[in-house]
């Protein structure tokens, strides 16, 4: 208690005495950048910082992982939920290492996230000392920027920087590394100021009015346009600004995953998902359209397949924040340089009213031909083996579409993204470019701090759910309101169908077996429950959703049924199998 | 497409990690770098790479812009040969002995402009500077006089249109310039800076 006083009135010096500690001013920076929630693991090297938030456990809530991997997955749910920057303390050596899954996740989804890491005394650097990683040269290649801190005069600066590079432009992870004696160290603090410019860092392109007058007269010519979006949308804050300019040109709009909730789903002029599992109409069709509109999306192979078969016929207009991105991967006929938010309105103001009536009719033919190979029969299955999709169905029915929607990555992963339906923007979190299992759980508890007001639910794989199933601990001790839901199928699903369907049946290693998930979850003091007949299914759901408090559903799927539509591994979009 | 011989160049701020930054964008996609140089620019704080690498232009081209992406990168170019200045240093360790003894030495010494930079009693240093044909071309008119050792300097390159950078870079400095901006004290002497 004496402790805990004298602590107190030490805080209370700090304003009036302008000395503070390194740790000290790590934590003002984050209450200067309203930093709300941080996820993180203690240890060794970060402990003056946690021995200074201790002081501000008030103002800043610290949520305890049970893995480092978890809480940087969770600053990652948090950042996609509330399109804020997440934010991750962890100490050194491994504790840096474990954030290396996550980072990559992140700098490929560009999800802002500040990592701050604890290393050892700067006097100890390179001498192997205990714990000691070289964390900066891990990280570089999967940090949009990191640096190390080993004087504490840099901190206020340095975490100026990191906040602002995370955020502007294309979001992406920043990785501080600071040594303990920098932590500890005294040092006249001169105020946080916020950073608004970097000299040799240039967030935003300039946007260039001839592009976009080029754009617009090939929009107004065009006979079958065809716009394709992905996360720069959502980023860039623009679903208006993109919703006004397919409404105004009447254009069909595709998203990609990271795309999805951009556009409610059930939006006229939405004509499904693209890519591997995406929707049969967009996918067939984009290699038939004249001109391609890609918004905020980055040409991923998994989107375009067979690169060299992709939109050959289509001429090409790539609206990006990040000129890297501009003819990476396909090469555009106009290149729209600049934030989504900014160039759409100008386009939408350009461009002249229309609409696609018959070219929208010929998504809408292929579509019905999806639904009755595909669709159908996964939503409304004849067997009495339960599929993923009338899970998802039912979800969609009980939650009107007004969750948010967590997924791992697998086939579950495909089917949710496929059919899961939003009514709002950043709905839907997932792992996309990296193709992280094990991401679920933990972004599901991120993605409830981020938005506490809304439903999250997980759904995940058998598979991936093994991989951060400590994270139920985190869900235990903060009591976080998280619906997991379990899509049990027995298999590494997604890696099981590719063997089905391309290597003979030989099924190496993908046959898994799991604990019963609903003891596991009572260990954790989570209640749950398991299903696996069709008759109890849509009661389940509703009882986990009712349920006050985090919940486990596990429903037991079919074992070996398979996602389709699909584009085979190195075939072209058009070549779309729907069976 | 046909690969050639490109030359990079990097202007960056001077932090410790760019050049670990850079170069792994290299590794990554297996281009295997020639060539490195690294030294201050006329700018103060503002430091170069030269950078030479054999690849197609599309490759280069992707490069540069991820090269530019990188938050301490103010700007990459990337050029053919007859784009830019270059010049790049050898040295040469003969046995003094041979040079006292054949006359053809002394004269090839002379034909390629070479100069010596160190005399000793048992070997002597040379050096010259040129393109790389040209360095190379000594070595082998060396060889059968006994070189002892050979080495050769990195690529140093001006670009012949360098006042672009120039212009980039003010415009990075007055684009919505925060209160740290530390202007920059050749701003507005473009003359005195870049003259080649």
């Amino acid at each position: 208690m004496e402790l805990t006083a004298e602590k107190k009135s030490r805080q209370m010096e700090t304003i009036e005495n302008p000395s503070v500690t390194g740790s000290e001013a790590v934590l003002q920076a984050l209450l200067a950048e309203k930093v709300d929630t941080v996820f993180g693991y203690p240890g060794g090297a970060i402990m003056p910082v946690y021995d200074a938030l201790y002081d501000y456990n008030e103002k800043i809530k610290h949520i305890l992982v049970r893995h480092e991997q978890g809480s940087i997955h969770a600053a990652q749910g948090y950042a996609r939920a509330s399109g804020k920057t997440g934010v991750v303390f962890a100490t050194s050596g491994p504790g840096a290492t474990n954030l290396v899954t996550g980072l990559a996740d992140a700098m490929i989804d560009s999800t802002p996230v500040v990592c701050i890491t604890g290393q050892v005394f700067a006097h100890l650097l390179g001498t192997d000392a205990f714990q000691e990683t070289d964390v900066i040269n891990i990280t570089t290649p999967i940090t949009k920027w990191n640096y190390q801190i080993t004087d504490a005069t840099e901190i206020p600066s340095v975490l100026a920087k990191a906040f602002y590079i995370a955020k502007s432009g294309r979001p992406g992870p920043v990785l501080i590394d600071i040594t303990k004696n920098a932590q500890l160290q005294k040092f006249e603090f001169p105020g946080y100021e916020k950073c608004r410019h970097i000299r040799s860092y240039r967030p935003k392109p300039i946007v260039r009015e001839t592009y976009i007058q080029q754009a617009a007269r090939l929009i107004n010519e065009a006979k079958k346009p065809f716009v394709i979006f992905g996360q720069g949308v959502i980023l860039g804050k623009a679903e208006k600004e993109f919703r006004n300019f397919i409404e105004k040109t009447g254009i069909p709009a595709a998203w990609t995953v990271m795309g999805i909730s951009a556009l409610p789903s059930d939006h006229p002029l939405g004509v499904g998902m693209l890519g591997m599992h995406g929707n049969y109409a967009p996918n067939v069709l984009t290699n038939e359209c004249d001109v391609l509109i890609a918004v905020g999306m980055r040409f991923d192979d998994r989107v375009t397949g067979r690169l060299d078969k992709y939109a050959r016929q289509a001429k090409v207009i790539h609206l990006d924040i990040d000129p890297a991105e501009i003819d990476k991967n396909v090469k555009s006929t106009v290149p729209v340089w600049g934030d989504c938010k900014e160039t759409l309105p100008l386009l939408t103001e350009s461009v002249e009213e229309k609409s696609h009536e018959e070219w929208l009719q010929k998504f809408r033919n292929l579509q019905r031909e999806e639904e009755k190979e595909c669709i159908e029969p996964e939503l409304n299955p004849e067997s009495n083996i339960l599929t993923m999709g009338e899970v998802i169905k039912l979800l969609n029915e009980l939650t009107g579409g007004n969750s948010i929607i967590v997924s791992d990555v697998g086939q579950h992963q495909m089917v949710a993204c496929r059919y899961a339906k939003f009514n709002h923007s950043k709905s839907n979190i997932t792992s996309g470019g990296l193709g992280t299992m094990g991401f679920g759980l933990p972004a599901a508890i991120g993605a409830k701090y981020g938005a506490p007001h809304r439903e999250v639910i997980l759904v995940a794989g058998d598979g991936g759910i093994q991989m951060t199933i400590q994270e139920l601990g985190t869900i235990m001790q903060n009591k976080v309101d998280v619906k997991i839901l379990i899509l049990n199928n027995k298999f590494l699903g997604m890696v099981r169908q590719w063997q089905q369907l391309f290597l003979d049946k030989r099924y190496s290693f993908v046959d898994i077996e799991s604990p019963d998930f609903v003891q596991v979850a009572k260990g954790y003091g989570i209640e749950g429950k398991a299903v696996s007949q069709r008759k109890e299914l849509e009661e389940a759901i509703r009882e986990m959703l009712n349920h006050k408090g985090s919940y486990l559903l596990e429903v037991a799927v079919g074992k070996e049924n398979n996602v389709f539509p699909m584009v085979p591994q190195g075939c072209s979009v058009s070549e779309i199998r729907l069976k | 497409m046909e690969k050639r011989e490109y030359t990079l160049t990097v202007y960056t701020e001077n932090q410790i990690g760019i050049l670990n930054r850079i170069a792994i964008l290299f590794s990554k996609r297996k281009i295997n770098i020639e060539s490195l140089n690294t030294s201050p620019t006329e700018v103060e704080s503002v430091h170069r790479f030269n950078i030479v690498i054999t690849e197609t232009e599309e490759v280069v081209s992707k490069l540069c812009r991820q090269i530019e992406k990188q938050v301490e990168v103010l700007k990459a170019y990337y050029n053919t040969e007859d784009e830019i200045v270059w010049q790049e240093l050898a040295l040469y360790k003969v046995s003094t002995d041979a040079i006292a003894e054949k006359v053809k030495v002394e004269r090839l010494l002379r034909e390629f402009g070479a100069r010596a930079v160190a005399i000793r009693k048992d070997y002597t240093v040379f050096e010259t500077t040129g393109h790389r044909e040209e360095t190379d071309r000594l070595v082998k008119a060396l060889e059968p006089y006994g070189l002892i050792e050979f080495v050769r300097s990195a690529r140093v390159a001006i670009l012949k249109g360098s006042h672009d950078f120039h212009e980039r870079l003010k415009e990075f400095e007055q684009k919505q310039p925060g209160e740290e901006v530390i202007e920059n004290e050749y701003l507005g002497k473009k003359e005195e800076v870049f003259s080649l």
